[in-house]
């Protein structure tokens, strides 16, 4: 509560140099602020991390999976909050787990929406009941927390909570690169890949478990409703810019950073906006921007992939033999 | 709050009807049962549950623009989801099935995006107006207590405009949402059919997110229609199943939230996911009863 | 008996180390056996069909083969190793339907995972990458322009033709210089130009490659003049043996134990007449 506070007094006062004198020496002075230090190092390793693996959720058509996990989510970190403990164990363990046990049914899509969305209801009908705990029981409790788990707090990280978020991030993306290749054979062709001995089976729910923690992280700088800014919005962006698979995840990644940086810039030099919505309403207009791009493309794409029916095909199976 | 459970039912409810404010909630928490109750049975047929649940967060900036710019949040949660529910209905799609969880990847994504962008912006409204902190938990997850009598009369005229369209346009909807293609060659207006039936979406989804919060409409929306179809293959027994399922979990929630202290949205979510899930489990039950009786008689014969 | 035409100039099958052994294998699925007591042998390069009406277990047959499904008496050899043991020297194209169109995904790098898509990490960009990443790319080049796809796989896959996503998959499977291709009906979904092609072009890669293929089909007659030989599944049986030896009223009676008639058209296509499910046809 109080770090927030003082970031807004900071914020508020720094409107001067952001405005009055060149935009350099406000950038300077911005870059000078302890609590904007701690939400760049947060946020760029969390966006970058978010917009990598989201790249994969939207490949593998699992968005549904990321809803999901904003609730889960939500009712982990309030679960552990009543319980009394960080809020980032609730976090991880409710995401990581929820994760696995998703890909371990066969989490691509094979229930109906109206189960998912009643079951993911009710969870997050759970997560306002452990709210109800948390402000009732507890002494500490306050609504500010609620808050910060639903729509984020990048400006109110720690110096340790933002160095422990970059480094899970780093962990996690080194790992998402590791089993990036295979994922990608995973997601486009199953079955030939499990034929070539990919595993899966395994990485399946290991995918999941990565969106989980990633859903964690992410509900750490942007909160767990706005999860879709860095996890959605960007690679659904990329996927429109290129059709290069790496190109594309290389993209997604980019565009989410940028989505902070210009965010957090933003938050910062107009103080009444709150980051998670500059961030949120960044990588919106970036999706916007890529579908106003592409959309002239697109259309003529269909125009030449479609020609004329009673075209006949070259004969191209005479290239072996000659 | 100083009153308690006595647990005579009676006592109960004399003492739960002497508060005015928890008049108003049953008032409005049954227009909205019953109108969601219905509505939500055409949805789930038409598979447009994710398209409902987008609307409800769409109303959500609705009704904190509102709060901030100091006019009733009726208002804006009116006219943020009837404005989706346009959107929705002008695209090519017509919001069925193919933008649902399911959906393929870019759809389902910029659905999400758009969801995202909603809470965002309501956000940033909650933000702007200072000191509406603990509200903000009451348009999200619901209230029992904040339901004023001119809000009763909005439910109420809407709701019951809503149910006399669905009325008229019932049977040319479900002729449209079961076999679209022969309902056209029939000369049903398909298209319009679908946008009216939006449009109704939109005012359902606006009316529930007052009771449950913008985030737990599935609640009331979804679950009693689901429980519904999977108890009778009817629709007219349907749609009068979902209803009172709807009322009768609204109604217990309302009650046992005034007496306990965890909010309504708590209360509704469970006790309509527990119905959902007892309908399920009475549908798995018959079909294994009935495929045990095939498999006897023809084991018999 | 029916003589079909051959291809001029064949080389004269191989005798050396068989590419696929099975021996008196029986495949169950669900408690079920699917078929049983199945023997049969395929030498390298030789063109192998596996005909035979919905659900005898042609795929099922062909899942042994990769070791993705367990035989449960009996035993497989698949180049000189148990089933799943040298996947890496086979190319497979799985039974399946079009890609989504809205899958943004050239087809250039769906050809490029049959390379590497089973090795761990992420590609490096192009830039850096090196010989190796060099070697590669002309590989996934000299693969597309044998079968013919130069001229669309820098498109997004989804929006390729159900002939051209054929082609690029067959250039997917080829990718590794395999000794024995498994492809599941590879032919279904296209028109009758673009079956006629693809088969030719299966024909030309497995006579100048030494490839062996096994090859379900429904519809025999576009692959008929190429064939070596065809494994007919039916009745939990198999029949194996030269097509104008099998694709018989003899030996397909005795194998369904009814009477069945093959006919001839005018055009010189098979037709099998008195199939016990309902299919009049090989064609669907």
């Amino acid at each position: 509560m109080s770090s927030a506070d003082a970031s807004i007094l900071a914020r508020a006062t720094s409107i001067d140099h952001a405005l009055g004198a060149n935009p350099i020496d406000g950038l300077a002075h911005m870059l000078s602020l302890q609590f904007i230090q701690h939400a760049l190092v947060a946020g760029t390793s969390i966006a970058l991390l978010s917009g990598l693996v989201g790249y994969f959720v939207v490949l593998r058509g699992q968005v549904f999976a990321g809803d999901a996990m904003s609730h889960v989510a939500y009712t982990g970190a309030l679960a552990a909050l009543a319980a009394g403990v960080d809020l980032r164990v609730g976090l991880f363990a409710a995401t990581v787990i929820v994760g696995l046990a998703l890909g371990l049914l066969g989490g691509r899509s094979t229930a109906d929406d109206v189960v998912i969305g009643t079951t993911f209801a009710w969870v997050l009908g759970l997560g306002v009941f452990f709210l109800a705990l948390y402000t009732t029981h507890s002494a500490t409790g306050n609504s500010t927390a609620n808050v910060n788990v639903l729509f984020g707090s990048i400006f109110g990280i720690s110096s340790s909570d933002a160095r422990t978020a970059a480094w899970i991030a780093v962990g996690l993306i080194a790992l998402l690169l590791l089993i990036g290749r295979p994922l990608l054979f995973a997601s486009l062709d199953p079955a030939v890949a499990r034929a070539r001995g990919v595993p899966v089976r395994l990485l399946g729910p290991l995918f999941l478990a990565i969106v989980g923690a990633t859903a964690a992280e992410a509900s750490q700088a942007i909160g767990a409703l706005l999860l879709f800014g860095l996890v959605a919005a960007p690679p659904a962006a990329a996927q429109r810019l290129t059709d290069r698979p790496w190109a594309g995840f290389v993209l997604s990644g980019i565009l989410a950073v940028a989505s902070m940086w210009i965010g957090i810039s933003l938050a910062y030099a107009v103080p009444t906006l709150p980051a998670s919505f500059t961030i949120m309403a960044t990588s919106t207009a970036i999706y916007a921007g890529a579908a106003l791009i592409t959309v002239g493309r697109r259309r003529g794409e269909r125009r030449r992939s479609h020609p004329d029916v009673s075209a006949p095909e070259q004969p191209q199976g005479q290239a072996a033999t000659s | 709050m100083t009153t308690g459970l006595t647990w005579n039912l009676i006592e109960d409810a004399h003492q739960l009807f002497s508060y005015h404010f928890m008049v108003n909630a049953l008032r409005a928490g049954t227009i909205v049962a019953v109108v969601s109750g219905a509505i939500g049975y055409f949805m789930v047929l038409r598979r447009q549950s994710f398209v409902g649940h987008t609307l409800a967060v769409i109303g959500f900036p609705g009704a904190a623009g509102a709060t901030w710019l100091g006019v009733s949040t009726g208002i804006g949660y009116y006219g943020f989801c009837l404005a989706g529910a346009l959107v929705v209905a002008s695209l090519p799609g017509g919001g069925r099935a193919d933008v649902g969880p399911g959906g393929h990847g870019e759809e389902s994504a910029v659905v999400g995006t758009v969801q995202g962008f909603a809470l965002a912006c309501g956000f940033l409204f909650v933000s702007l107006y200072k000191g509406f902190l603990s509200g903000l938990n009451n348009l999200l997850f619901g209230t029992i207590t904040g339901v004023a009598d001119h809000q009763v009369t909005i439910l109420l005229i809407a709701g019951v405009t809503c149910l006399l369209v669905l009325a008229v346009i019932a049977r040319p909807l479900l002729f449209a949402t079961v076999d679209p293609d022969v309902a056209r060659a029939a000369g049903v207006p398909v298209r319009l059919v679908s946008a009216a039936f939006l449009i109704l979406l939109g005012v359902a989804a606006a009316g529930t997110s007052q009771i449950t919060g913008s985030l737990l409409v599935f609640a009331l929306l979804v679950a009693p229609a689901a429980a519904a179809s999977r108890l009778t293959a009817r629709p007219g027994l349907g749609v009068t199943l979902s209803i009172a399922i709807a009322v009768a979990v609204t109604w217990v929630g309302e009650g046992i939230a005034f007496f306990s202290p965890y909010p309504i949205g708590f209360w509704v979510t469970t006790l309509a996911f527990a119905v959902f899930l007892a309908a399920a489990g009475c549908r798995a039950g018959a079909d294994w009863l009935a495929r045990r009786v095939s498999l006897d008689v023809r084991t018999a014969a | 008996m029916i003589v079909t035409e051959r291809a001029p100039g064949r080389p004269a099958p191989p005798t050396h180390t068989p590419v696929i052994v099975v021996d008196q294998a029986e495949a169950r699925l669900g408690g079920r056996a699917i078929w049983s007591d199945v023997s049969l042998q395929i030498g390298p390069g030789q063109f192998v069909a596996v005909l035979g009406p919905n659900g005898v277990g042609k795929s099922t047959l062909l899942k042994a083969v990769l070791g993705l499904l367990p035989v449960s008496t009996g035993q497989i050899k698949v180049l000189g190793g148990s089933p799943g043991r040298h996947n890496d020297r086979i190319g497979y194209l799985p039974q399946r339907r079009a890609f989504d169109p809205t899958t943004r995904i050239r087809g250039i790098d769906i050809v490029r995972l049959g390379l590497d898509g089973d090795r761990w990490g992420t590609p490096l960009p192009a830039i850096l990458g090196g010989r190796r990443a060099r070697d590669a790319r002309e590989r996934v080049e000299e693969v597309i322009g044998l079968v013919g796809a130069s001229g669309y796989a820098r498109r997004p896959i989804g929006q390729c033709s159900g002939g051209e996503q054929q082609r690029l998959l067959i250039a997917q499977a080829l990718i590794r210089h395999p000794e024995l291709l498994v492809l599941d009906e590879p032919l279904d979904s296209l028109d009758v130009t673009n079956q006629a092609s693809v088969s030719s072009l299966i024909r030309d890669i497995s006579r100048t490659r030494n490839v062996a293929v096994l090859l379900v089909a429904h519809d025999v007659n576009p692959i008929l003049p190429y064939l070596d030989q065809v494994i007919y599944l039916a009745h939990g049986g198999a029949v194996m043996g030269p097509p104008e030896q099998v694709i018989t009223a003899d030996t397909l009676s005795m194998l369904y134990g009814t009477p069945i008639d093959v006919l001839r058209d005018r055009a010189g296509r098979l037709v099998v007449v008195g199939q016990p499910d309902a299919h009049a046809e090989h064609r669907r």
